[in-house]
């Protein structure tokens, strides 16, 4: 009986979380604009290929989410070794500082970015696009790294490196060699998170992009704040079934490192 | 590996892109277009005290719902085995993942006038306006950040033993006493963090009102539509919007810090 | 050593990306690039089997078009002004023309370089926003006309602006999400009237029309600019005020709809291309207007668009169901009733905006029928009372922990 009613709950959740979603893909394969079901067809998707703008702003996205991820990533591993270094007060006052992207309204960053690039733009005469949006990026990926690296550092046990220096490593190789390893667990899934969030992105880009760089998130913004435009619902069942398929790819690879460790 | 040098970029980027950024808001803030100091700024900005409040209290009620459904939900997860566990949490990331305006897009298909919804709820005789008010966008809120609130919740839930639930049991303990007096303060860091999460975005977040409210805006919506011709009242009302949040952080965490003494 | 190692990477991290940025600009394939800034849903684009003219100017030049929107006069003089951005093509409206013009930020155009110029309709060719017609050379032209859905509403009964005051039509109504057009209607129905094409009005007629936007908001469903096309073509909303090129494309998609020329009169407009100073290619920038003067292109795009071309050549070649329209090629008695905008001093302008931002924000399910423009005191008054408290809460909490860490410090040398 119990149990029954917890399954209803859950169902109901679920089926909030998933119901706008399957209701978009499956208006994706309608052969109308409105939500009157006119027939199966698959045109929405050959429109989302030609269209050369979403094409070219998806580029845009995965090519800044790519940049953004791996600078924030040797920002953030560095930033990380150093702070851990660092003794009591100022650790503090320097991880306060650099959550604050974290914690800050979105809007805050964006505009108080924006401040600073007109500012910078008229003094050294650029304009916002490419450059300002992954310096953006960089910005906010970086504190995600740092929280990821940090743990493993401290879980890390320091005589590991003392011994590679007592045996005659350099202290450049006894990083590559020793500490490396230990955080890449730490480093890959703050990359995967930077990455993520650059990727998804909207109220920073939107404020720092200056008005002729196009990511997705901008275009979906154009896309559907004119009309109904199933050319989104087509880019959302696509968006989908990629974010599913690498959910699943790191869930299996999640639970094959949990048995490794298990066996 | 003992260097604190591999910080120093990191502290220079910190200094550069962000805290130059909240200084040039906090300098616009206290500024006219002259360059003058002024209060006016503020002045100009108390016009908009009347959305801030609306923000807030849309924050509040979405944040509060979220508790609610997110709670028991956190519970029932962590109770299970802990492949399934994996599972579960990863089909709660699922929608996360999706951009934000697809999701809120989804919405807005799903309630519009003569959308499914409204179809229904005509069949059955209702007539009601499901779109353009409060309702909506809290709805759209409560979807939005749903899965950061179970998320946190449950990370701290499925920490906690069953057999420390099962000892009390032992002992004679009601089922109310477990949860008043087991279960419940051990789930208190989870749901701080959880609250933090969905209250920070969705007083701050714009667009969403833009999309599924009416004629009332938020906040967020505010801060975008001044700086398109103000930029110091714009900053002005983002320098407050800024203090609140992080003043609200400030006290959340402290909250934290005193319950998980106990644990 | 280790200090060059951390001056190198300093170096890395902040100079590679603007290297790639560098690399990632240069456009391959193409002999050049043009920039056009114009309104979204602005040009034919090859959907429905259209002309994709972006597309055919591409290949016809091989030359690269990045082709962006913008959604209001305000925000193309924003990004103009603001953000170093350079265009090649923007396609403002008339009072933006002027505006630009006044401010010293068009370029001439070189008319040898356009020689599709001869198209032109010679009562277009000049202008009150650009006399000389120099700078300028129009695109579109259309009157903000009513759209408006008799099922939605229930009743058929709607003769001007006026409607969009009527209690009758409460939550089905549309308005403008821009300060100029929105003041402008606001101002015709104010009492007296106010001329909104005028260049002299003061701040106090400015207050007046705030009010008038104010005591409208209880009725409104939304301040709407592009989602217009949403809420008129689904039969969400039953009565909108729009560009009447656009209320022609909504009726297209949307058969349930009418139109009406408001009888107060209405805003008659013009779109031109310009050549903004901040252009980096002026040659390319002609090449890509002549291009959009050629009879065919304009024609693709009136048809998309379904505004009124000033292009001769266009308009023979168009289907006589359009060309009758009145909704888009209005009588010339309705045009006489009409005004058009012109520049207002800056001062003004920005009143304008910060008022139009005030009463959209001013809030009616709060206060509902409201008739203050500005905002209740007590509102402020409760915001400084939160923000105090705030701020006393954080600085003790801060006081309190350093106190605790201090402590704590004394305990741990102790031992």
């Amino acid at each position: 009986m119990k149990k029954l009613s917890q399954k209803i709950y859950f169902g109901l959740i679920m089926g909030f979380l998933y119901l706008p979603l399957i209701y978009l893909i499956a208006y994706s394969f309608n052969d109308g604009k409105t939500s009157v079901w006119k027939g199966f067809t698959l045109k929405w998707y050959v429109a989302l290929f030609q269209d050369s703008q979403i094409m070219q702003s998806l580029y845009n996205s995965l090519l800044v989410a790519f940049l953004a991820s791996l600078f924030a990533t040797i920002l953030g591993t560095l930033a990380a070794i150093g702070i851990y270094n660092f003794k009591g007060g100022y650790r503090t006052v320097v991880q306060t500082v650099s959550n604050i992207p974290i914690i800050n309204p979105e809007i805050v960053t964006g505009v108080s970015l924006m401040l600073l690039f007109t500012m910078a733009g008229t003094l050294f005469n650029f304009e916002m696009g490419f450059v300002t949006v992954l310096l953006a990026h960089i910005g906010f990926c970086t504190p995600y790294v740092i929280l990821n690296v940090t743990p493993r550092l401290k879980r890390m046990d320091s005589s590991i490196y003392e011994a590679a220096l007592d045996l005659g490593c350099s202290p450049i190789k006894a990083f590559f060699k020793v500490v490396l390893p230990e955080i890449m667990p730490g480093i890959f899934s703050g990359m995967l998170i930077s990455f993520t969030y650059s990727l998804d992105d909207f109220v920073i880009t939107y404020f720092t992009r200056g008005s002729k760089f196009q990511t997705l998130p901008i275009q979906i913004y154009t896309m559907t704040h004119q009309r109904i435009n199933p050319k989104a619902n087509a880019l959302s069942a696509l968006l989908f079934v990629a974010i599913l398929l690498i959910l699943i790819l790191i869930n299996i690879r999640n639970n094959k490192e949990a048995e490794k460790s298990r066996a | 590996m003992k260097t604190k040098k591999t910080a120093y970029p990191y502290l220079l980027w910190m200094l550069l892109f962000t805290i130059v950024p909240i200084c040039m808001v906090a300098y616009y803030a206290f500024t006219d277009a002259q360059g003058n100091f002024t209060f006016d700024t503020f002045i100009s900005a108390a016009d908009y005290s009347q959305v801030f409040l609306y923000s807030l209290w849309v924050a509040l009620i979405s944040t509060f719902i979220c508790l609610v459904l997110a709670y028991p939900l956190s519970f029932m997860i962590s109770r299970c085995d802990e492949h399934k566990q994996s599972m579960i949490i990863m089909f709660i990331m699922v929608p996360m993942w999706m951009n934000f305006l697809l999701r809120i897009y989804a919405w807005v298909q799903i309630l519009q006038n003569y959308g499914p919804l409204d179809t229904l709820l005509n069949f059955i005789g209702i007539d009601v306006t499901l779109i353009g008010n409060s309702g909506a966008t809290i709805l759209g809120m409560v979807y939005e950040f749903l899965p950061f609130m179970i998320l946190p919740i449950h990370t701290v839930m499925s920490k906690i033993d069953n057999s420390l639930i099962e000892a009390a049991q032992d002992l004679g303990a009601s089922r109310f006493y477990v949860f008043k007096n087991v279960v419940f303060p051990l789930s208190v860091p989870g749901i701080i963090s959880g609250v933090t999460m969905v209250f920070v975005p969705t007083a701050s977040t714009f667009l969403v009102a833009q999309y599924l409210g009416g004629t009332q805006f938020m906040i967020g919506d505010v801060i975008e539509r001044v700086f398109q011709s103000d930029h110091h009242t714009g900053s002005a009302i983002a320098l407050v919007l800024m203090v609140v949040i992080l003043g609200f952080l400030v006290f959340m965490n402290k909250f934290g810090d005193e319950e998980a003494v106990g644990v | 050593m280790k200090k060059k190692l951390c001056v190198l990477l300093c170096l890395i991290i902040f100079v590679l990306p603007l290297c790639l940025s560098g690399c990632g600009g240069s456009s391959g394939g193409y002999e050049g690039e043009v920039n056009v800034y114009n309104w979204g849903e602005y040009i034919s684009n090859g959907d429905d089997g259209t002309l994709d003219v972006i597309d055919a100017f591409e290949e016809k030049y091989n030359i690269k078009v990045n082709y962006t929107n913008f959604e209001t006069n305000e925000e193309l003089y924003n990004i103009l002004s603001n953000s170093n951005s350079s265009y090649d093509v923007i396609i403002p409206s008339d009072y933006m023309v002027s505006k630009l013009r006044e401010e010293g930020m068009l370029e001439k155009i070189d008319f040898n370089n356009v020689p599709n110029y001869k198209y032109i309709m010679d009562r277009y060719k000049t202008s009150s926003y650009d006399p000389t017609g120099e700078y300028s050379i129009p695109y579109t032209t259309c009157v903000v006309a009513l759209g408006y859905n008799p099922k939605v509403l229930g009743h058929d009964d709607v003769t001007g602006f006026k409607d969009l005051w009527s209690e009758k039509n409460k939550g089905k109504i549309l308005m403008f999400n821009n300060s100029r057009d929105s003041m402008a209607i606001a101002m015709q129905l104010c009492d007296p009237p106010i001329n909104p094409g005028d260049e002299t009005f003061t701040h106090e007629d400015i207050d007046r029309a705030t009010e008038k936007l104010v005591s409208q908001k209880p009725l409104l469903k939304k301040y709407v600019m592009d989602q217009v096309f949403t809420e008129m073509e689904g039969s969400q909303a039953g009565i909108a005020p729009y560009y009447a090129g656009d209320i022609y494309t909504m009726m297209d998609n949307n058969p349930d709809l009418t139109y009406c020329l408001p009888e107060e009169g209405s805003n008659l407009f013009v779109d031109a291309m310009c050549i903004p100073t901040c252009c980096q290619n002026k040659e390319y920038a002609e090449l890509f207007i002549n291009f959009m003067c050629d009879p065919e292109i304009a024609l693709a795009n009136a048809e998309y668009i379904g505004y009124g071309t000033p292009n001769s050549g266009a308009y023979e070649m168009l289907d006589d169901e359009i060309k009758n329209c009145e909704l888009i090629y209005p009588p010339e008695e309705y045009l006489d009733k009409c005004y058009t905008f012109s520049n207002i001093p800056s001062d003004v302008y920005v009143y304008m905006q910060e008022k139009f931002v005030k009463a959209c924000s001013s809030s009616a399910e709060i206060t509902d029928m409201g008739g203050e423009t500005s905002a209740d005191p007590k509102y402020t008054i409760i915001v400084c009372i939160l923000l105090l408290a705030v701020i006393v809460a954080t600085i003790y909490m801060l006081t309190s922990s350093i106190i605790k860490s201090i402590k704590n410090r004394g305990k741990i040398q102790k031992r």
